[in-house]
Formats: C-alpha cells, structure tokens, sequence
C-alpha cells in the first residue's frame, strides 16, 4: 500500500480496524455514536437517517413527522411514473440496480419527481421566515440559466392536472402538521394547513404530495438537495416491491399499449399506421 | 382541454412522429424505413437524425465523432470513470456502470451543465453581436451580472490539451471558420488577454459547443448529442478492474479516511 495515501475527509462516519486487518471495520460510529455497539435495536431507522445529514437528532416530533412522511412517501403507487419505469425493468427481468435505477432517473424529474421537491424548497429557502411571502415566490419560481433541467412549466409542488385537492394530500398535510403543532415542529406545514384553499386558488392549481413533502423537509431543517436527496430515497421501496411483482406476473400480464404513427413511410393511410404491435 | 381530460385523452395509446416497431414486421425512425432506408447508416448520423430530424454532412459527421474520440480516456481515477471501475471491481455488470457512470457524467463542474450553457452563451453572444453589441462588452455585462462565462476555465488545469487536437481536426474537414468558433477563440483573448484573467482559457465544453452551434445545434440538441461524449473510455475502466482481485480498485484501509466529526460519545435516552 502506498505510504501517502490521500484521504477521504468526512463528519459523518468513523470506522476503526480490527487490529489484524485494517480493512475489517471493529466498530463503525455515526456522528461520535457507535452503531453497531449501542444503537442497533435501540435507533430508530429515521434516527440514524436523520444522523447521516446533521450532527444532532431532532425532537421527538420531527422525528415522528419524518417517520410519517417515510411512511406516505413509501409507494408512490403503479400509477406513478417512476414504479412505472421500474416495473418495466421488473417485466422484462432486468437487473435489481437497473430497476432501482429506472425508478430514480423518472423519479428525479420537476414531474411528480424529486426536482419538483427541490424547486418548492428553493422557494421556501427565498422567503426565510417570511411564510406569507411563499405564494408570491413559488408563483414566480424561475430557475433562469439553461439548464439540463427541462425549465419548469408551472410553480413547483402542484398539481398541473389537478382538478382540487386530492385527499391523501390534504390527509397528509394535515397529519403533519398535527404531528409536529404542539411542538412548534411545523409552522410551514401549519401555514400551508391553514391557508391552503387561498393559496391553491391564487397559484390555480391544487397542491401536490411534492408540496407537503417539500415543506414538511423545510420544516425538518433539510436544504433542497438533502431534501431532493431524501424524496428520492423514500420513495424506492414501492419500486422495488412493484418491479418484483411485475417480473414475477410476466410480460404477458403488462400492458403493451397500440401506436398511433403520424409519420409512416409504409402509407399515409389511418389504417396502416394503426396496427397494433 | 386540461386537467383528467387532458390525460384521458393520452391515456393508453402511443401517438408518435418519432418512430415505432411491429416486432416480426418491421421499424419506422422518424418517417423513415429503419431497415430499407437507413441501414447503411453510420451510427452517429442516425443518432443525430434521431436528436435534429435533420441530416449532416460526412465531414459534420466527422468533426462530431472527433469530439467524442479525443475525450474518451481510459482513466479509472476520472470521477465518473472511476464509478464504472468501481462497478467492475465490486464485480457488478458493465451496463450498470456504464450507465451510472453515464449519468455521472451530467455534472455541475464538468460535463452536463457545462456544455448546455457554454452553447447557450455563444448562440446569446452571436445574437448580441449580430444585432450591433460589441463582444469585450457583452462579455463584460455578463461578468457585472454575476455570471459564470461558461466555456473558460477548467478545475484541475486551465490549458486543456484536446483543444489544439479539435481545433486541428476542424480546420482539416474545413469547419473551423463558423462564427461561433470565431466568437470563442476572441472571447478567449477578451478574458485573458483585455481582463487579465490567464485561468479563463476556452475548455472541451467551449470549443465543442461553438462548433456545435456552427452546426446548427440548439442547447437541447446539443446536451443529447453529448450523452455517450465519453463512454468510449469507460468499458476498458470496467474490464481492467474486473480483471484484478475483487475489491482491488482504490480499496480502502480505515486509516485512509479522515473523520472530523463530533467525537464518540454514548447513545442513549
């Protein structure tokens, strides 16, 4: 082994070696903790994810809002079109990392995706505490320079299709912002709770569970890329559970869906470029 | 019509201009018999035609292949070949670190958003120009304003040695002379030698993304045709590693991490 071997410098982690064999981790510690010492079957899972971003666990309430939110965010649901990505990796037996990975890259999108969690957080960031101020700056949410991003097409953390307030939005916001009100946990959660119906008729669009999401993480203490990070991340489970089902079910079961070619060299007849495949 | 409506009437079918296949049958790329008409293709035209809709001349052809061979290095300590090495090491598959390694690649300091802006300010600096603006100033307003001049500058070393290979290459196939090439060679003076700033030279994003806006790319044109810019190098990266002991690429040693974080303490509630 080379003698000046550069180091990777981190504050979150600390490993050291068994005395036979430095790359044998004898105990590993999260933030001064020791892991697999003390706090496994004691920890929380949302303890030791919240200890992977700061150096101090939050209060019992934040604690139990992001345990909540895990819970919500868990499948996003078939329909959805990042388990819909995974579930065609799933059909057709591609890898487990291949599905997971499909799942991601649709699932990072300003769509229904973890950009669009990012962008509602941005605009919380702009107004600080100045929670009134929100409507306004997500209204007005423009990310200007050219980017690899599509540029947005309406102000992030609603719904473009929506009609009104879906329930399990509404049951969610209100649940978090419950879940953290007596110990003043959510105050953007509680705002966005209270002011809901003028602020969805001023944006005109109802919000999305990428708006609950973005504002239970800015409640949380999170930045917009801890918490596009953590959409990402909380929402795989449901991935992998529906690309499982799909691969065992078989391809026969999953929808191949008839074409429509506008531009067929074949004939420019409607019945030909109308076959299904 | 919007909302439900909207997505009801998308809901269930494929309607395209773009393409399709009747597996047994036969294949459309963009208005096109895949199999009868294009099957001589070279592949790069057809993905370009995919990209534009357009088709490029054998020399335009060439200067785009050109911009993928010279940046295809081999190099498993390259941030995102390393993730393909990495791949091979931990004995995973080749496409899953390829493509990961692809996506990677789409970086803030190198990479995607480097190449999608660098082009953005040439074609907004010919438009500048074209309409009367002098070009110091234009670079000058865009530095008052905050703004990065994408395309200059380069993280680990400022002199970029694909550039005199491109330029080369260009000036061979005779499409060196465009005006956004142009433009980038005298904003590179402007930085250096008018504002004194010797790290600003032009960089692999700068000179691809005047070239590739004399070829007519848009940003968006430009940012798909890079996807594979540097896959070249990476499957050597994979096998070199999958070759060694498993876990034998940049393993390492506790001792080769640097902790400086809250020190141990007890858990406990």
């Amino acid at each position: 082994m080379s003698a000046s071997l550069p180091p990777i410098h981190t504050r979150i982690w600390h490993e050291e070696p068994e005395p036979d064999n430095p790359y044998a981790t004898r105990a590993a510690y999260c933030r001064g903790y020791d892991v697999f010492g003390q706090m496994v079957g004691k920890a929380r899972w949302v303890e030791i994810l919240v200890l992977l971003f700061r150096d101090e666990l939050p209060s019992p309430a934040a604690l139990d809002m992001l345990e909540a939110l895990a819970v919500a965010l868990a499948n996003p649901g078939p329909r959805d079109p990042a388990v819909h990505a995974a579930m065609c990796g799933g059909v057709g037996g591609s890898t487990a990392a291949a599905n997971l990975m499909a799942a991601l890259s649709v699932g990072a999108g300003r769509y229904r995706g973890a950009r669009d969690v990012f962008d509602a957080m941005a605009a919380w960031q702009a107004v600080g505490g100045d929670l009134a101020r929100w409507t306004e700056q997500v209204a007005k949410f423009d990310p200007k320079a050219v980017d690899i991003w599509p540029a947005p097409e309406r102000p992030p953390g609603f719904d473009p299709h929506g009609v009104s307030t879906a329930t399990i939005v509404r049951q969610l916001l209100e649940a978090l912002a419950a879940i953290g009100a007596a110990a003043q946990a959510s105050p953007r959660l509680c705002w966005l709770a209270e002011h809901r119906t003028a602020i969805e008729a001023a944006i005109g669009l109802p919000l999305d569970i990428s708006g609950v999401a973005a504002a239970a993480f800015c409640d949380l203490g999170f930045t917009p890329t801890e918490g596009e990070m953590l959409y990402l991340l909380l929402r795989l489970p449901g991935a992998a559970a529906h690309a499982l089902e799909q691969e065992n079910a078989g391809f026969k079961q999953f929808p191949f869906y008839p074409v429509e070619l506008t531009d067929d060299p074949a004939s420019n007849n409607a019945a030909a470029a109308q076959e299904t495949p | 019509m919007k909302g439900p409506e909207l997505l009801d009437s998308h809901a269930g079918v494929l309607r395209t201009r773009v393409g399709a296949c009747w597996p047994g049958k036969r294949a459309v790329f963009r208005g096109h018999d895949l199999h009868q008409d294009l099957r001589h293709s070279d592949w790069l035209e057809l993905y370009l035609f995919g990209i534009t809709g357009r088709r490029f001349a054998a020399d335009q052809i060439k200067l785009l292949h050109a911009m993928w061979v010279i940046t295809s290095y081999p190099d498993a300590r390259i941030w995102n070949n390393r993730v393909v090495g990495l791949a091979g090491s931990a004995r995973s598959t080749p496409v899953l670190g390829v493509t990961a390694a692809l996506a990677v690649t789409e970086a803030r300091i190198y990479g995607g958003i480097g190449g999608v802006r660098a082009i953005d300010f040439f074609q907004r600096a010919g438009k500048a120009v074209a309409a009367g603006q002098d070009l110091g100033s234009f670079v000058r307003q865009e530095l008052e304003a905050g703004e990065y001049i994408w395309g200059y500058g380069r993280p680990i070393d400022s002199h970029d040695e694909r550039l005199a290979w491109l330029t080369s290459v260009a000036g061979e196939l005779g499409l060196a002379d465009g005006t956004h090439f142009k433009l980038a060679r005298e904003v590179e003076r402007i930085l250096v030698d008018d504002l004194g700033k010797p790290a600003l030279r032009m960089n692999y994003a700068g000179i691809t993304a005047s070239l590739g806006a004399d070829l007519g790319l848009s940003s968006r044109e430009f940012h798909l045709f890079r996807i594979p810019l540097v896959m070249g190098g990476m499957p050597p990266c994979w096998l070199e590693a999958a070759e060694k002991p498993e876990g034998a690429l940049f393993p390492t040693p506790c001792h080769g991490i640097a902790y400086s974080g809250v020190p141990q303490r007890p858990w406990g509630k």
